[in-house]
């Protein structure tokens, strides 16, 4: 692991402890009260889990183009990413619209498109790991296919059915809202490169294992 | 589409590895028109995996599969030059010989499918049967129409897997001879067999290949059975 | 190219034509879906408002995911998948005569489900037929592109009878909505064409992206 490696770690960890103080500072939103809070948790998770899909995605189509294993390690890290930071938007987002709109689960564009999205990232999971050999490129096929999916994922859902607050409320919160959610998606995302970073490491030692053993067999 | 011809086939080097198993380790050999090399060896020792390699079916690991001045980036045209025979036999079960045989002699750029398709079937001595669903065929039928199928293009490199597998005394007979004809006419043939007492008379080389490596090449090979016991030692 | 596209579709066709089993199997599935989707929704003897669209929809699906699996398990007997990646055809043209062959199959199926819905669930299908065939038609190609080469690939996996739905339905929700979203829109009593149209044009840009990506991806998936 590089050097810099464990002292970002401990800047993450940093981060994410002072986050509740900073977002307990945050001034109250009129309408939705306290609760509004766990926003500053779920769409950080949210941004995550879509630039995760969109780097397993193109780490996918550059596998599949050149067959560099480089590219299929990242593709599989930014994968579970997508799955854990989805997982976490999915929860996190129906605790607030319990408070905010009453109903628990609501099929509105937005929310459902992270559904169908975090599903695609989770079957890329299961054919990785129950399609036996070879199905490496299988999943980048997937990949390339959910990642294209996307925009009409997102059109067909949201003329659907919709009522989830337009993206406009980022920028209009005043400094003192706006703050806290910038603090914590830096967070969120030092976390994302960090496991990812993780991650790749991890498989990149298996690699070089499975490699070593090759040779050794060439010797015997 | 160009017509590619070559005159040997020859592996570099070839590896090729599934995840830590090493199934054919740093191949090395040359097959030229007109002659029948023969790959002998035990189960798992390799065979089907190098000939799936030379099929362009499997990417080697790592070394390189030439034919003659081309490498497999030539695609289409060299796959036409190229003929299988699997283990497991490439025919539609409900279709008759004769469809099987056309179908793919149409796939490989054949014009006259139907004329070829019947030809082939006479070869094979199998013309009284040839519209007839090749699933009432027994093996050995079978067989010899997947020969045929492999073999209606005319490729330049034919290669066969395990060919001798369940075919009566005159069926061999037969495939020994279409083989050595195959040979005369300048065919590169490269099959892998079992059948020490049947490759004795027909090989021209043989590679003998143990565990993915090839522990012994001989030409012009006799005494291959206790060459074999020597060798392979099983 | 063309050639070859023909002669596996002309092949596919002999192969059912002989065996009848996808056709039957498939229009058989497909009923036996319906059925067990009106016992499920039809209470005090009427259905729900508008849910004839849904079921047809869901039929499509079932059925299409049974029909892809079976076409390719075909193909792995033998291994003909490996014959057919050794002619010199471009691979393309293998996808290419597989889809021509299930859309095919699927549009058989279909000319019996829709008056099938429409009758069971007292839907209004076909009210405006051309708009119907042209929705059905073209999220039908949009299922069948996608579904024929995840079936294609997983033709060698372990686990592919599981592993096929896994992969299809959630990239198949586009075509999903699309479709029943247009076909209620089509049995309605106030016909709107303007919704009508705009899901149409989805489903078919969402065609035209899906069958060019496969189409890309074709070769390197397949080969090892």
């Amino acid at each position: 692991m590089p050097k810099w490696f464990q002292p970002t770690t401990l800047l993450c960890a940093a981060l994410f402890a002072i986050s509740p103080f900073v977002i307990a500072n945050a001034p109250y939103e009129s309408t939705m009260g306290l609760v509004q809070k766990v926003f500053y948790y779920h769409m950080p998770s949210a941004w995550v889990f879509l630039t995760a899909s969109v780097v397993c995605g193109i780490a996918s189509a550059r596998f599949l183009a050149t067959g560099d294993a480089r590219h299929d390690r990242t593709a599989l890290a930014a994968a579970e990413m997508a799955v854990l930071f989805g997982l976490l938007t999915l929860v996190t987002g129906p605790l607030w619209a319990r408070k905010a709109w009453g109903t628990w689960w609501i099929w509105d564009a937005r929310i459902t498109s992270s559904l169908v999205g975090w599903m695609i990232a989770w079957a890329y999971l299961i054919l990785r790991q129950y399609g036996g050999p070879g199905s490496e490129k299988l999943s980048a096929g997937l990949a390339l296919f959910g990642m294209a999916n996307v925009p009409f994922i997102y059109v067909s859902v949201n003329y659907w059915r919709t009522i989830h607050p337009a993206t406009t409320v980022v920028p209009k919160l005043p400094f003192e809202m706006g703050f806290p959610l910038l603090f914590c998606l830096a967070a969120f995302y030092l976390l994302m490169f960090l496991l990812m970073k993780l991650r790749t490491h991890v498989a990149e030692q298996q690699a070089r294992l499975d490699a070593i053993y090759l040779s050794l067999d060439e010797q015997a | 589409m160009t017509n590619v011809d070559f005159d040997e086939v020859s592996a570099e080097d070839v590896s090729r590895h599934f995840g830590r198993r090493r199934a054919v380790s740093r191949m090395t050999f040359r097959a030229s028109r007109g002659t029948i090399l023969g790959l002998l060896g035990p189960n798992g020792a390799g065979k089907s995996t190098l000939l799936a390699m030379l099929a362009t079916l499997l990417r080697p690991s790592s070394g390189s599969i030439r034919y003659g001045a081309l490498g497999t980036a030539a695609g289409p045209a060299l796959r036409a030059r190229i003929g299988v025979l699997g283990h497991d036999l490439f025919l539609y079960p409900e279709l008759t010989a004769r469809e099987n045989l056309a179908f793919f002699a149409g796939l490989y750029g054949i014009a006259d499918t139907n004329s070829h398709a019947r030809a082939a079937l006479e070869r094979a001595g199998l013309d009284t049967r040839s519209e007839d669903p090749v699933s009432s065929f027994s093996r050995g039928m079978r067989q010899r129409v997947a020969l045929e199928r492999a073999l209606i293009h005319d490729p330049r490199l034919a290669l066969l897997d395990e060919p001798f597998t369940g075919l009566d005394d005159a069926s061999t007979g037969a495939l020994v001879s279409r083989l050595k004809t195959l040979r005369d006419s300048g065919a590169i043939v490269i099959l892998a067999t079992h059948d020490l007492d049947l490759a004795e008379g027909l090989l021209d080389h043989a590679l003998f290949l143990r565990d993915g490596r090839i522990v012994e090449a001989m030409t012009a090979p006799d005494a291959l059975r206790s060459t074999y016991r020597s060798v392979i030692g099983r | 190219m063309l050639r070859a596209i023909w002669l596996i579709v002309r092949k596919d066709l002999t192969v059912e034509v002989r065996s009848r089993e996808l056709a039957y199997t498939t229009l058989f599935f497909a009923v036996s879906c319906v059925l067990v989707f009106a016992f499920s929704l039809v209470q005090e003897g009427r259905a729900a408002e508008g849910v004839g669209a849904g079921v047809l929809w869901m039929a499509i699906m079932f059925a299409g995911n049974l029909a892809l699996g079976r076409t390719f398990e075909r193909e792995r007997q033998s291994e003909t998948l490996r014959a057919l990646m050794l002619v010199p055809a471009p691979r393309p043209a293998v996808y290419l005569g597989k889809l021509t062959g299930i859309v095919f199959l699927l549009a058989l199926t279909e000319a019996v489900l829709v008056p099938l819905v429409a009758l069971l669930f007292e839907s209004a299908l076909l009210s405006h037929p051309f708009w119907l065939a042209a929705v059905v038609a073209t999220g039908t190609v949009g299922f069948a592109a996608v579904g024929t080469l995840f079936a294609a690939m997983l033709v060698r996996a372990r686990s592919r009878d599981v592993l096929l739905p896994v992969l299809l339905y959630p990239i198949t929700v586009p075509v999903l909505i699309a479709g029943v979203r247009a076909t209620v829109a089509i049995a309605q009593p106030e016909f709107e064409v303007d919704v009508v149209r705009f899901w149409l044009m989805l489903l078919i840009a969402f065609d035209v992206v899906f069958i060019t990506l496969a189409l890309w991806t074709f070769e390197p998936v397949m080969t090892d």
